[in-house]
């Protein structure tokens, strides 16, 4: 088979097609208008099967993909950033639902300052919603990703939304090859949704988004979603199986690169993961022994997996496009509390906050994060948590700050 | 002439330090910030007393360039943030950018209801009938039957008048004028600050890049020659029959009247108050 060029926004839209979607309402956001721009010609041009509706917001946007599942049709959306932070009263909602659709969110970071760059705290604030989440590092993971995750949150044993992440800028604009399954490998993966008990008829009428007071049933039904989400790590898995027999691509909860006989790993989660590879190589190659650890699978954590891999290492270093202001690095946070009662636990996590906002992390700053840990690891002495943040940015930014007058706080 | 636009220039933009401007070339909005800062200077107004507050998309961008205190707010929100400051600090003359998106679409909730409240704010809608800054995609003001990306093969919704919802929502001024009724469009702006109560300006503003393209009007030439051709003065209008007055639109003031505004009635409350204070 030859692969197409496809960016990340047409890889998802591709993999959207191939998912035979029933309903789409949408709303432009950057950057990840392409995706909903591509669907809406293939819709006018009848080459989909599908319905779509611009919505007037990402509030009602979502509302309406939930409240469509929710009938029993195949629904998707996208959205990024802001839009998914508009929207997040829903994404809550809808998921408690139990009504399963697929969301791409296209990562772009937070207000304020305001910028169009990417980082993640877009979508891990959607970490405690329900939603299931898978996060891409290539242009042909985000395609397999929409297959994969219609799937997932489709299955009976799951039954939840789910968001495929990709990275904003990095990836949803940039072209990589990508082997674009044919409608009948992708039928034979996906069939038609069935949605079971999810249906709205007259005859078999159905109360939904019933209030429940006194905190008994509350608790259980928000237990009974964590329990689905926990099942989804297995349903993932098998699917993953089941995926590669048709395509031949193997996917994992968690990717590992050079792990094996790895003493030093680099953990962390989209695109630029595959930068870390590149460096991971380099330094193989001056005998340090380097690999990395990414989840593809964030929702449900995929803790076995990372302990398997992790086990024995001598240092980790835990790379954090995203900040929890007055905590530190989430993806940090959420490794340290799996790993503390293992036995065989990596000797230091140390952390990296880096990529905000669409900064680059360079192979360099790579290189400089092994020695770090290295060192840490060497003498048992953690170092603080760190900004990757050169000399001459500061020295940049100081003089951006005296052109505007530095009126700031703290300085 | 060239000395005053100089000295208009160098006293109300951020001349120095933010241009060259991000707006695509025979943009419109320039000419509404042009608009903008001539009635400024025109009223007098002191630029630590004004705020000058925005949304998100081409618009948004506005406050950038303007010497007065400004915010570049999120999608939607501008009027909301606006009534804050307006609410805190009455005696700031607080003026909203928004676009047809931010005003109507997003933000329609916040708008119909400043104009209920008849907050004494100043709400500048730049309508170019369409998200520019995304790519094209249809907006709450997109006309029917025309082509945006999200309608590659016409447009089946039907757009909103933003002037006619501010009248019904209850502002005390609203006017609509355009980006080739440059002259007009100054004194639409400069008596829309000097009322109190909330108060619209609608300016119809060439998109070209987007709009324009997928509609046969391609550069901003032909697109200001359509809104000299399509726009009919209020007086005129009342004079012209509705099939004569079918694919125009009106320009002028639309509504000016006097009701008391929210700032004014809350001041009330709070005087009240105080003198019972006093009382006790």
């Amino acid at each position: 088979m030859k692969p197409t060029l496809l960016t990340g926004n047409g890889a998802a839209a591709r993999g959207v097609r191939l998912a035979g979607i029933d309903y789409l309402p949408a709303f432009p956001i950057t950057p990840q208008t392409e995706i909903i721009e591509t669907l809406a010609q293939w819709i006018q041009a009848g080459e989909m099967d599908c319905r779509m509706v611009t919505m007037d917001s990402e509030h009602s946007m979502i509302t309406a993909a939930g409240t469509a599942a929710a009938t029993g049709v195949r629904v998707f959306t996208a959205t990024s950033s802001q839009g998914l932070l508009y929207g997040m009263e829903m994404i809550y909602t809808v998921a408690g639902w139990r009504a399963p659709f697929v969301l791409v969110n296209v990562s772009r970071a937070l207000s304020s300052p305001i910028t169009l760059e990417p980082d993640h705290n877009d979508v891990l604030a959607a970490r405690d919603s329900g939603f299931l989440q898978i996060h891409c590092s290539t242009c042909q993971e985000v395609l397999d990703a929409v297959l994969l995750a219609y799937r997932l949150g489709e299955d009976e044993r799951v039954r939840l939304p789910v968001i495929v992440n990709l990275d904003g800028y990095y990836l949803s604009f940039t072209r990589e090859p990508v082997l674009i399954p044919s409608r009948k490998e992708a039928a034979r993966f996906l069939a038609p949704y069935d949605p079971g008990e999810t249906h709205f008829r007259a005859g078999d009428p159905v109360s939904q988004g019933v209030a429940v007071l006194g905190g008994s049933q509350y608790s259980y039904f928000r237990y009974e979603t964590h329990l689905a989400s926990i099942q989804a790590l297995s349903v993932f898995n098998e699917i993953c199986r089941e995926y590669e027999k048709i395509t031949g691509r193997v996917y994992e909860a968690v990717e590992g690169y050079r792990t094996t006989d790895a003493e030093i790993v680099f953990f962390m989660l989209g695109s630029f993961a595959t930068k870390a590879k590149d460096a991971v190589d380099h330094l193989r190659k001056t005998g340090l022994k380097v690999g990395l650890v990414r989840p593809r699978l964030f929702r449900p954590f995929p803790a076995q997996a990372i302990i398997r891999h992790l086990a024995d290492k001598k240092g980790v270093a835990v790379v954090d496009q995203n900040l929890s202001q007055g905590k530190g690095g989430i993806l940090h946070a959420e490794l340290s509390s799996i790993l503390y009662n293992e036995e065989r636990r990596p000797c230091v996590l140390v952390s990296f906050i880096g990529g905000l906002g669409g900064r680059d992390i360079s192979v360099e700053e790579f290189f400089e994060m092994a020695r770090v840990t290295v060192q840490a690891a060497e003498s048992g002495k953690t170092p603080a948590p760190r900004l990757l943040y050169t000399h001459e940015e500061l020295a940049r930014m100081r003089g951006l700050q005296s052109i505007a007058g530095n009126r700031s706080p703290g300085h | 002439m060239i000395a005053e636009i100089t000295r208009i220039r160098h006293k109300y933009l951020r001349h120095d330090k933010k241009f060259p401007h991000v707006w695509c070339p025979g943009c419109g909005i320039g000419i509404v910030l042009g608009s903008l800062i001539r009635a400024i200077d025109g009223l007098g107004l002191a630029k630590n007393d004004l705020v000058l507050a925005s949304g998100i998309g081409c618009s948004g961008r506005l406050p950038a360039y303007v010497d007065f205190n400004t915010l570049h707010t999120t999608h939607g929100r501008a009027l909301t943030f606006s009534t804050g400051i307006k609410l805190a600090n009455p005696s700031l003359n607080v003026l909203t950018v928004m676009g047809d998106g931010d005003a109507t679409a997003i933000g329609g909730n916040h708008f119909i209801h400043a104009a209920r409240r008849n907050l004494n704010l100043t709400a500048i809608i730049i309508n170019n009938q369409i998200y520019g800054m995304t790519g094209g995609q249809y907006s709450p003001t997109t006309p029917y039957g025309s082509n945006s990306t999200t309608s590659p093969y016409g447009h089946i919704e039907h757009a909103f008048s933003i002037a006619d919802l501010a009248v019904t929502s209850g502002a005390s001024y609203v006017a609509r004028g355009t980006v080739y009724h440059v002259p007009a469009l100054d004194k639409l702006i400069s008596r829309g600050i000097e009322k109190e109560g909330f108060s619209v300006i609608e300016i119809m503003t060439n998109c070209h890049t987007q709009y324009g393209r997928r509609n046969e009007m391609s550069d901003p030439v032909t697109m200001m020659k359509w809104f000299k051709d399509h726009a009919v003065t209020t007086t005129r209008a009342k004079k012209m029959s509705p099939e004569e007055l079918k694919g125009k639109f009106s320009i002028g003031v639309l509504t000016d009247i006097d009701k008391p505004s929210y700032t004014e009635e809350y001041q009330k409350i709070r005087d009240r108050a105080k003198g019972r204070e006093v009382k006790s």
